[in-house]
This record gives C-alpha cells, sequence and structure tokens, in this order.
C-alpha cells in the first residue's frame, strides 16, 4: 500500500512540476467559463425551473472539456516513461504491475477531478446572485460531479489504455481523442435511432453517455448507468495492465 | 549468486543471445565486455526481470529471475543503459522516492538515502534538479538509485559511458569500493575500465560468450609467451651469439636503435620472464643498458583479436 501511495504522489506531483499541468488546468477554466457566460445569458433570458447545474450541462461545453482533457493528461502516464526509459527502472524494482496501473489511472483521475474545481465557483456565483435555494442544493451538486468522476474514470481510463500501447505521447493523445469520440459517439447513434425493442437498439440505449450525464446534472442516479461506467473503466484498466504485462510475453 | 544456463533471447526474427551459461559467484566483480549488439544489453535485462528468456533458466540467488521475479527484483540494483531518470525530480527527492519504491520503509529509506549520497558523492547536489546536473553527476545519481536498497547484486549497464576521464576516474573507483559487499556486474565496450575494475572478464560477441577468465589469465592465455625489449650497447656479433645462448629463449630479434645501442626482442618458451637473464648477462660482459621492459599483450589486443568478424578471420 505504501508502494502504491509513493507511486501516486509522485505521479500527481508529475502534473504540477510542470508547466503542462498548469496549462490543462487553464484550458479548462477557459472552458468552463465560457459555459459560465452562456449559462448566465440563459439565464438572462427569462425564468426556468431547471438547477444549475443542469442549465450548465445543457451549454454542451461538458463534453468538449472531457474529450479534450483527457487525453491530454493521460498521454503522458506510459508513453512518457517508455520513451525516456525510466519504464525500465520502473519494473525492475519489486513492484506489481497492478500496483503500476492503479497509481498512474489514480492519479490521472484525480488530476481530472481537481481540473474540474473552477466549476464549483462559477456555480456558487450563480447560486448566490439568483438568491433561489432550488437553483443549487447540495445532493444535485454531489451527483453532477459523482457523474463528473464516473464520466473521467472511463475517459481516464481510455487514455491510460491508449498511452500503454506506444512510445509516443502524441500517438497516445490521437489513440485516447478517437477511442473516447467514439465511444461518445455511441451516444449520439442512440439517439438516431428509432426507438423500438429490438436488441441492437437497447445495448446502444446502454452507451447513450449523452443522456446518463444529463440524468447526474438533475440529481438523478441510475444504478444502471453507474455500473455501465464502472464495468467499462474495468475493462480498459484491465486491457491497460495486460498490455503492461505484455513484455513478458515477447 | 548469478547462474545462467543456455540463456537463449529472440526478438522477431532476431536472435540476440544464442545459448549463453556463466556463473557469477558472491562479491566477484565481473565484466560483461563485447561489441556494440552483442548481447550485453539484452543478458542484463533477463538478469534484472525487466523481460524473460525465450529459452533456458537465469537464477539469482537462488531464484528464479521469471517465476519469483519480485525476490529477484529485491535483490538487484539495476542501472540500465543510457541511465534513465526524471529530470524534474531533486537528487535527494528521486532517491527517496526510488527507496520508498523499493520497500524501504520511511526512516530506512532516510537514512539509507544519505548514506548512498555520501558514498557517490552526492550530497553537494543533494537540492539541485536531476535535469541541471552534469553527466558525471547524473551517472552517480544512477549508481546510487542502484545501491540504495542494499542490494546482493549490482547491475550497470554501461555505468562510464559519455563521462570524461575524471569522471570516469571517480565512477571506476566507486565501482572498485564495492568489491567485497556487493556483487557486481557491469558491461562495457571500454576495455581499459574492464581491466581496472573487475575481478573476471566475460567476452560477448555475437550474442554468445567467447571468453571467460581474469584479465591476467585471459592476456596469458592469449598472449602464448610474454616479450621482452631491451636495448643494449654493445657489439651486434657479440649481443648477437649472447642472445641466442640464453636457455630459454625461443626467438631473437636484434636491430640498430639510436647511438650505438641495439633494440633486442626477445621472446621467451613459457611466457617465462626473462627481464633477470638479460640482466645478468649485461653485467657479466659489463655492457650498457638503457631500457629493459616486459611487454604485456593488452586485453585490447586480446579483445580484438577474439571479436574480429569472421570474414576477415579468412582473408
Amino acid at each position: 500500500m505504501s508502494v502504491f501511495l509513493t507511486l501516486l504522489r509522485r505521479e500527481l506531483g508529475m502534473f504540477f512540476y510542470s508547466i503542462g499541468g498548469y496549462v490543462i488546468i487553464a484550458a479548462v477554466t477557459l472552458l468552463t467559463s465560457y459555459s459560465f457566460v452562456v449559462l448566465l445569458h440563459n439565464l438572462g433570458t427569462g425564468p426556468s425551473t431547471a438547477p444549475v447545474t443542469e442549465m450548465f450541462y445543457g451549454t454542451y461545453f461538458f463534453w468538449l472539456i472531457v474529450l479534450l482533457a483527457a487525453p491530454v493528461i493521460t498521454m503522458r502516464l506510459f508513453a512518457l516513461e517508455k520513451a525516456s526509459g525510466t519504464f525500465e527502472t520502473l519494473m525492475t524494482t519489486p513492484i506489481g504491475d497492478v500496483q503500476v496501473v492503479a497509481a498512474k489511472f489514480s492519479a490521472a483521475l484525480i488530476f481530472f477531478m481537481i481540473s474540474w474545481l473552477p466549476l464549483l465557483a462559477c456555480l456558487f456565483i450563480v447560486h448566490h446572485f439568483t438568491h433561489q435555494a432550488e437553483a443549487l442544493d447540495a445532493r444535485t451538486l454531489g451527483t453532477t460531479f459523482f457523474g463528473i468522476f464516473l464520466v473521467g474514470g472511463l475517459f481516464v481510463s481510455l487514455g491510460c489504455f491508449a498511452s500503454s500501447l506506444s512510445r509516443s505521447q502524441m500517438a497516445a493523445a490521437m489513440i485516447s481523442f478517437v477511442l473516447g469520440v467514439g465511444f461518445f459517439s455511441l451516444g449520439f447513434l442512440a439517439l438516431a435511432l428509432p426507438a423500438n425493442s429490438d436488441w441492437q437498439t437497447q445495448v446502444i440505449a446502454y452507451f447513450d453517455l449523452f443522456k446518463q450525464m444529463h440524468d447526474f446534472a438533475r440529481g438523478v442516479v441510475d444504478t444502471r448507468a453507474v455500473i455501465f461506467y464502472m464495468s467499462a473503466t474495468f475493462i480498459f484498466l484491465f486491457l491497460t495492465l495486460r498490455v503492461v504485462e505484455s513484455r513478458r510475453w515477447k | 549468486m548469478i547462474e545462467v544456463q543456455n540463456l537463449t533471447k529472440r526478438y522477431a526474427g532476431r536472435t540476440a543471445v544464442d545459448d549463453i551459461s556463466f556463473t557469477v559467484a558472491n562479491g566477484e566483480i565481473v565484466g560483461l565486455l563485447g561489441p556494440n549488439g552483442a548481447g550485453k544489453s539484452t543478458t542484463m535485462r533477463v538478469l534484472s526481470g525487466f523481460m524473460p528468456a525465450t529459452s533456458g533458466t537465469v537464477r539469482v540467488a537462488g531464484f528464479d529471475v521469471f517465476h519469483d521475479s519480485d525476490e529477484v527484483r529485491r535483490r538487484i540494483g539495476y542501472m540500465p543503459e543510457n541511465n534513465p531518470l526524471h529530470p524534474e525530480m531533486r537528487v535527494v527527492e528521486y532517491l527517496k522516492f526510488r527507496a520508498r519504491l523499493k520497500g524501504l520503509g520511511w526512516a530506512k529509506s532516510r537514512s539509507r538515502v544519505n548514506k548512498v549520497m555520501q558514498q557517490c558523492g552526492l550530497t553537494d547536489v543533494r537540492r539541485r534538479l536531476i535535469g541541471q546536473l552534469s553527466k558525471g553527476y547524473k551517472q552517480r545519481v544512477g549508481i546510487a538509485d542502484a545501491l540504495v536498497h542494499e542490494p546482493e547484486l549490482i547491475i550497470l549497464d554501461e555505468p562510464t559511458i559519455g563521462l570524461d576521464p575524471h569522471q570516469i576516474r571517480s565512477v571506476r573507483g566507486l565501482i572498485k569500493n564495492l568489491a567485497g559487499r556487493h556483487t557486481v556486474l557491469i558491461s562495457s565496450h571500454i576495455l581499459p575500465e574492464i581491466e581496472m575494475t573487475c575481478s573476471r572478464v566475460l567476452i560477448m560477441f555475437d550474442g554468445r560468450v567467447l571468453a571467460s577468465d581474469t584479465p591476467e589469465n585471459l592476456q596469458r592465455r592469449m598472449a602464448g609467451g610474454s616479450q621482452v625489449i631491451a636495448e643494449i650497447a654493445a657489439p651486434e656479433a657479440a649481443l648477437r651469439a649472447a642472445c641466442e645462448s640464453l636457455p630459454d629463449v625461443e626467438q631473437s630479434d636484434i636491430s640498430a636503435a639510436e647511438g650505438n645501442f641495439y633494440r633486442c626482442a626477445l621472446t621467451a618458451k613459457d611466457g617465462k620472464d626473462l627481464r633477470p637473464d638479460v640482466f645478468a648477462l649485461i653485467q657479466k660482459n659489463g655492457w650498457q643498458l638503457r631500457e629493459l621492459t616486459r611487454s604485456h599483450h593488452s586485453l585490447e589486443d586480446i579483445y580484438v583479436q577474439i571479436t574480429k568478424p569472421k570474414s576477415e578471420v579468412v582473408e
């Protein structure tokens, strides 16, 4: 456990030692502030019954942030170590492959969550000036961030997998971006297909990331979505682990 | 400490290490010598447990490197080729991080890090960023990392590559100091280095171990007999006769040198040292002597001879 924490601390530290981490935070903050501007504009046009978090989600900047930030956060994880050779020094210490994957994934996910913190400030400002208790309650806020956590877990695990495949950070970022957009587009497919009850449509409906996150932003926690996100995350972490182990099969 | 049996490592379509076997005893400093691409780094990577062998067994301290990888990795301090480090970390921070990864507790890692920083002369630069250190210091950080958990076996892949002569000297001194307490395996394609630090040399070429012996034995074996060079001022005919009359001389070669001196190159039978005989001869005749040396075949000659590509041998 202490080895895991040591590695986690270092991986997390890496984001803050380099300028890269701050650039990511600044970029996410910029996009969040854009959505904040749109949000304020929408609030100005007329009364709304939706909670602020749902209105934020309605600005569609959310997915842009997820799709762009996750690949950039995760591209370094394995690719940089492989390119610089430190992967060799890391893997010749008595540390398990599982610990390595878990520490890198956790660090990236924690950083992903940290980059979302400016959103809190935006939401509180709206809350403060609307003088309405229903506009933002703790539970909706909680489910929204829980949703961000789950979505982040999935996209960060995609990124981990992509990074483990390559020595080039650029290639890793592109692979994870393509995988992420592919996953995300399945949601559009679910929207575009006519609602009927054949099994294909039902399966695709589970991939409707769009609607699932909308539920979280409204304050609804659907267990099916939670299970979907968690299992998809585990599948990609498992694949990452296999790729890390694969040097032993060669 | 190390037992390698019939180790073979093939990368897609290319055999990097071809059926090699060797053992290294406790406390030995062994040098792996060979040209680039001879399979030294591959052998070391297999030994360190980073990648598996295609076939054959490798045991370190009695543990199989593939099946008991954890036990082996606990006992090995490994510095890979090119010494990869994290340039954004400070020296003390990096070493502490590495010590913790290798399973040392908080207090233990602190004391060990201070110890190895002293041992490797890093105390003055402990707060510097690794990326800003000179190459010599970086190399010492790599060696300090290999030492930090007091491993039984230390594997250093090309520890002095790219260093200037002063730095090479200090790194070499560092490695020599490890003798006895640790078993050390170092690789190099630079001969004097291996000659000076190692008690035994394994010469690798084209994935195979071609020779394994002490540097002295290798010299003796390859040189056949040793040669004595003497510059003597004497009448030429008398000198020739005297040299040929020496009992252990196999071949003598006399040529004129500057002044009235002659240069005699004498090859002895069975590697005997001819110097006392030559000196006695000169004393007896009352001749003048200005040089008396015994020439060695350096490890370099041996190395070139052994690793000469086959096509050249045919020519």
